[in-house]
């Protein structure tokens, strides 16, 4: 479970670049709900996950895991319980690490790390059939240089990187992005095939309306650094692509002068 | 070249390939370029001298003075992870203290070690009335085998969980933080190392030749620095064992051709000329590979 209250950030306060990234956001997401994200450029979209992942710390408010306050946490003490894929598929994996290396750094995500070898021979026949599950035929290349695989390669690693240890949330941030679509897919069933598996609590960021409403439990929209649109359940299947674009346009248009009109 | 010289080759080799092991952890692993070393040799030469006429035994003397090249990291190191001062600067501060702080242990700027027991005494004594050349090789042989020594050990400590997270520190702070690493604990531990090896190698050498000075560190980086980059002029794709192997050789090819340059009168150089050759040297490695790849 994810419990946000109150939460508020301004990035460069008192100078003439104060900008309120989010604005007292409240947000409560139960266990094992899988929640899309989407909102315009600069709504507060990563920085909502950074908040979570420790990256950025609020101003006020407080963060909880599951039942444990992280709010003073850093991101690496927030570890053992989140995962995360970033947008920037070199960003979630070491390039001039192999494949194993890779697998090995993740495998002790949040655990103490000793003065043992890292790879041992019971540990590379796991990342073998971890790798085989991908499908993508990386169960034979575990000691190349992780920065000889594609991007999309790259993600899946870091999705399957996400699973070996154990965590309670997974924060996805726009992770098929820089993909192009037929990859994209491929990572995004994978992700929900994940994602459903281990029940995990799912916050992710796109910016493709369609992926929002396909995938996952719950739809929310940023704006402006707060939520304005919250929707799961039925009415959630019921709103079409164009339902969300014309909400989009209204908010580009005519600020939000009206919040009732967004919400009715 | 004669006999004489190729073995103070090949022991200054070895010698300073301690240092560019220290300088492959700290420029290359962590991406620390890390001028602490310019200070933390002369420390260990100062700290090994100062113990050894003392009447410590050398081997602690030598043990004493890399712990106090690692206690000169740590600053380094806390300077910039937790006072955010930039990686370079940090360092420079570091080094420009230990200039004083080794006038102080010293005593004076420098401190010979005359007559006194070094490490390098057991294995002369040992090697004496074996036939030549094999006693003029003495010193390389110890100091040939500590370097291989100190690169097996790097190597598997590199292959470790912890030098994994290192790696990913240097290479990916964001993704090493994602993954639970404290990079700061990791920058820290890094630079103790790197440093605790530059000192390491000063306190042998203070003992190799018969004091410690403290101007002895000027151009200790750049050294390190030649050595890491020459040896991975000699691997295209480097894994750890090759680029600690490359330091290594490196090293010993850098005091091999700066003996040579010398030596050969043809181009006039004399030993004032050393620094100039080496930043010559050096900034060749830098542009050379460059240049090579894209020809190909």
């Amino acid at each position: 479970m994810i419990s946000l209250n109150g939460i508020q950030i301004t990035f460069n306060p008192r100078t003439a670049l104060e900008k309120t990234a989010l604005n007292n956001v409240s947000l409560t997401i139960p266990e094992g709900q899988f929640v899309t994200v989407i909102g315009s450029n600069g709504a507060g979209k990563s920085t909502l996950l950074n908040v979570l992942s420790g990256e950025i710390r609020s101003d006020f408010g407080t963060v909880k895991i599951g039942d444990l306050d992280v709010t003073p946490w850093n991101t690496a003490r927030r570890a053992k319980l989140v995962a995360r894929v970033f947008q920037n598929p070199l960003m979630g994996s070491c390039a001039d690490l192999t494949i194993e290396e890779n697998l090995a750094l993740a495998a002790k995500r949040g655990m103490p790390r000793m003065m043992k070898s890292a790879l041992n021979k019971s540990f590379r026949s796991y990342c073998q059939t971890q790798l085989a599950s991908l499908g993508l035929g990386l169960e034979t290349r575990l000691g190349d240089r992780m920065g000889l695989l594609s991007g999309g390669q790259r993600q899946a690693v870091s999705l399957l990187m996400c699973t070996l240890a154990s965590n309670q949330i997974l924060l996805l941030d726009e992770h098929t992005a820089a993909l192009d679509p037929k990859t994209a897919e491929y990572v995004m069933k994978l992700t929900d095939r994940m994602v459903r598996d281990r029940k995990l609590t799912t916050l992710m960021v796109t910016h493709s309306m369609k992926q929002a409403l396909v995938w996952g439990d719950r739809t929310i929209m940023l704006h402006e650094g707060q939520i304005i649109f919250d929707l799961s359940g039925e009415a959630r299947s019921k709103l079409t692509v164009s339902d969300l674009l014309q909400q989009f346009e209204q908010l580009q248009g005519n600020q939000v002068s009206d919040d009732a009109l967004l919400l009715g | 070249m004669n006999i004489v010289a190729f073995s103070g080759a090949l022991e200054l080799g070895f010698l300073y390939g301690l240092v560019a092991l220290g300088v492959y952890l700290s420029f290359r692993v962590l991406d620390f370029p890390d001028l602490t070393v310019d200070g933390s040799f002369p420390l260990g030469a100062a700290v090994g001298a100062a113990l050894i006429i003392k009447g410590i035994p050398p081997l602690i003397a030598t043990g004493l003075a890399a712990g106090a090249g690692a206690i000169a990291g740590l600053c380094t190191a806390t300077l910039n992870v937790k006072f955010k001062i930039l990686n370079l600067l940090a360092s420079i501060l570091t080094m420009i203290a230990l200039y004083s702080i080794n006038l102080r242990i010293m005593g004076r700027p420098n401190l010979p070690l005359l007559n006194q027991p070094t490490v390098f005494q057991p294995i002369n004594n040992f090697m004496q009335s074996w036939p030549e050349p094999i006693p003029t090789f003495g010193n390389t042989i110890l100091l040939a085998t500590i370097a291989l020594i100190t690169k097996l050990i790097l190597d598997w400590f590199l292959q470790s969980e912890i030098g994994l997270a290192m790696r990913a520190t240097g290479a990916n702070p964001a993704m090493a933080r994602s993954q639970g690493i404290s990079t700061s604990a990791m920058v820290m531990l890094g630079m103790a190392i790197a440093n605790g090896l530059a000192a390491f190698a000063g306190a042998l050498f203070a003992q190799l030749n018969g004091g410690a000075d403290v101007g002895m560190g000027i151009g200790t980086i750049i050294f390190g620095l030649a050595a890491v980059i020459g040896g991975e002029t000699l691997f295209s794709r480097l894994s750890i064992v090759q680029a600690t192997i490359g330091a290594i050789v490196g090293s010993i090819l850098y005091r091999i051709v700066i003996a040579i340059a010398l030596q050969a009168d043809v181009l006039g150089i004399q030993s004032q000329d050393l620094n100039l050759v080496t930043a010559v040297l050096v900034t060749i490695a830098l542009v050379l590979p460059n240049k090579l790849r894209i020809k190909h």
